[in-house]
């Protein structure tokens, strides 16, 4: 049996948090994916902060995760409403049709 | 305690004067020009607080609030610059329609978001402000909700900043975990050459400063949002938000960072180089004034970043001078294009400017004015400002930087020359409209004085400046 050290949080930390930036690279299709990759992102993120907050005996770091958590469902909310907003006028949400302006 | 509510006073007075300005939003139907109105006059009531209060450096909260002569200063600024963009784009507002009460709110949030950033001496309070300030911004670029433009704006801001937000995030948790804490003070004892985590850390949450300064090569967002965001909301975020982003990236450089000046020297140096060549490169071939700005504001951060990074007290001063006059140029610029209107239409593209000079030469010559200030021609302001910076850069001995950053500079007159070129000797295409914006007209009158008359007092700024790295 292996011990589980911290070294394993902060990769599974740092495995979620580059599948979600590689997420919002790749994805051709939909704006929701990227709104997912970013949520995954910020996970990511708590993984980190609460790994370290409990091998390092400092609580600090799970009140930043709770703040954390806080952002990221207003950052979801404002992120859904302006793919409503752009839903209504473009009539689709797939990412390759978002190339109004260029140049 | 009640000393401690002292120090945050200008903060406890912005919030809850928005609270209530949102309630009588909520209430009194067409409260528009009520609340707009009421909006200056908190932003002029926070103005006489911060004024008021002592520039002492005074710590609360765990020490995870400031409140000194840096963020006094960079308050100021930003409410000035807030001041002035609000107001002159009154009109333009309710000429477009999109005179909703919500518009001013956001706004005020949006300045509150930043005081928090620029007082900010925690990691968890730096990060909270950065937020506050970057979902007001979506919202604020997608508030034309029926224009397909605005709200693709919008959604382009949306997702960069998001991935930036998060990248920045990584690195603090990183930086939370290597040096054992959140406070500013404390991590720059411990973030050392050796502590490798941390100054790999350093590297995310750069990358995450610079995107919110636009600079190269995380600037992908900014022209597409410039150009399809309303031109009053452009004109903000040109200004207000840069002006945060800088002071938060020479705080971060100057407290957190300060031990690792070797480590993210480079770093500056080579964003700092690419923002100056592409600000100057890629506005060559605009056709529309906002895109172009968005280029020239491009290298304008280039040029504020090439004197942090020179890592000493005088090259952040030059940066701070820097932008402080860049407000100055911006704001006269895009006051200049609520001027600009045709057949209830305002007009962005620079082949409309076409023979400007002979149906408005007022405006041709404060338009002559602000863009040579732009391009750096003395003795403007603009002039100075590259002097400061360049002197500092070649004080430090890195001349290859001071010698890019000329070079881009002639380059970028270029294109500054050839609007005036169009302004002043080609046919005239259209004929505007008069606008009744006498904020507007007052606004660019203001700011070609500041440029014009600059050079006869320059120590004005310069003492302001260097009073705040005296602690």
């Amino acid at each position: 049996m292996i011990e589980i050290g911290l070294g394993h949080y902060l990769s599974l930390g740092a495995i979620i948090f580059f599948l979600g930036v590689i997420g919002i690279f790749l994805n051709r299709k939909n704006i929701i994916v990227i709104l997912m990759s970013i949520e995954l992102i910020l996970l990511a993120v708590n993984i980190n902060l609460i790994s370290f907050s409990i091998f390092s005996g400092d609580i600090v770091g799970q009140i930043f995760t709770m703040l954390i958590l806080t952002v990221a469902a207003a950052e979801a909310a404002i992120g859904l409403a302006i793919i409503v907003i752009y839903y209504r006028n473009k009539g689709s949400i797939r990412v390759e049709d978002i190339h109004g302006m260029k140049g | 305690m009640l000393n401690n509510l002292n120090i945050l006073l200008p903060e406890i007075f912005l919030t809850l004067s928005i609270f209530s300005i949102l309630m009588i939003g909520v209430f009194i139907k067409e409260s528009f020009n009520l609340i707009f109105n009421l909006s200056s006059a908190i932003i002029l009531f926070t103005i006489a607080i911060i004024l008021n209060s002592s520039n002492e450096t005074e710590k609360v909260f765990l020490d995870s609030f400031t409140r000194d002569s840096f963020s006094n200063f960079f308050k100021i600024l930003i409410l000035i610059a807030s001041l002035f963009v609000l107001n002159t784009s009154k009109v333009f507002i309710i000429d477009n329609k999109i005179r909703k009460f919500e518009y001013p709110i956001i706004i005020l949030l949006s300045i509150l978001g930043m005081f928090f950033m620029v007082s900010s001496n925690d990691i968890i309070l730096f990060y909270l402000g950065l937020e506050l300030q970057s979902l007001s911004l979506y919202i604020l670029a997608s508030i034309d909700r029926d224009n397909l433009r605005s709200s693709e704006s919008g959604i382009k801001y949306f997702v960069l900043s998001a991935l930036s937000s998060g990248l920045l995030l990584y690195g603090c948790s990183l930086l939370y975990g290597f040096t054992g804490s959140t406070n500013f003070d404390l991590i720059a004892d411990q973030l050392i050459k050796d502590n490798k985590g941390a100054v790999f850390a350093m590297v995310f949450v750069l990358v995450g400063l610079a995107f919110k300064v636009s600079a190269v090569p995380f600037h992908m967002w900014t022209p597409d949002v410039y150009e399809g965001a309303p031109t009053s909301i452009t004109s903000y975020f040109a200004v207000v938000p840069k002006v945060a982003g800088l002071a938060v990236l020479i705080k971060f450089m100057f407290i957190p960072f300060s031990n690792i000046l070797s480590e993210w020297q480079l770093i500056i140096i080579f964003i700092s180089i690419a923002s100056m060549i592409l600000g100057a490169v890629a506005a060559i071939v605009q056709k529309n004034i906002k895109r172009l700005l968005a280029y020239s504001s491009i290298g304008h951060v280039g040029y504020a970043l090439a004197g942090v990074a020179t890592g000493v007290i005088s090259g952040y001063e030059s940066s701070i001078i820097y932008i402080s006059i860049y407000v100055v140029m911006n704001v006269g610029a895009f006051s200049c294009l609520y001027l600009l209107k045709k057949d209830g239409e305002y007009r962005e593209n620079i082949s409309d400017l076409s023979g400007l000079s002979k149906k408005q030469p007022l405006l041709a010559i404060s338009f002559l004015v602000i863009l040579f200030s732009l391009a750096g021609i003395p003795p403007l302001a603009g002039f100075f400002a590259k002097f400061y910076v360049f002197t500092a850069v070649i004080e430090q001995k890195m001349y290859a930087l001071a010698i890019i950053g000329l070079l881009t500079t002639v380059i970028s007159a270029f294109y500054y020359l050839r609007i005036i070129k169009i302004i002043y000797f080609d046919d005239s295409a259209i004929s505007f409209d008069p606008v009744k914006n006498s904020v507007a007209k007052l606004s660019v009158l203001i700011s070609c004085a500041i440029l014009i008359t600059f050079f006869l007092y320059p120590a004005i700024l310069n003492n302001l400046v260097d009073a705040l790295f005296i602690n």
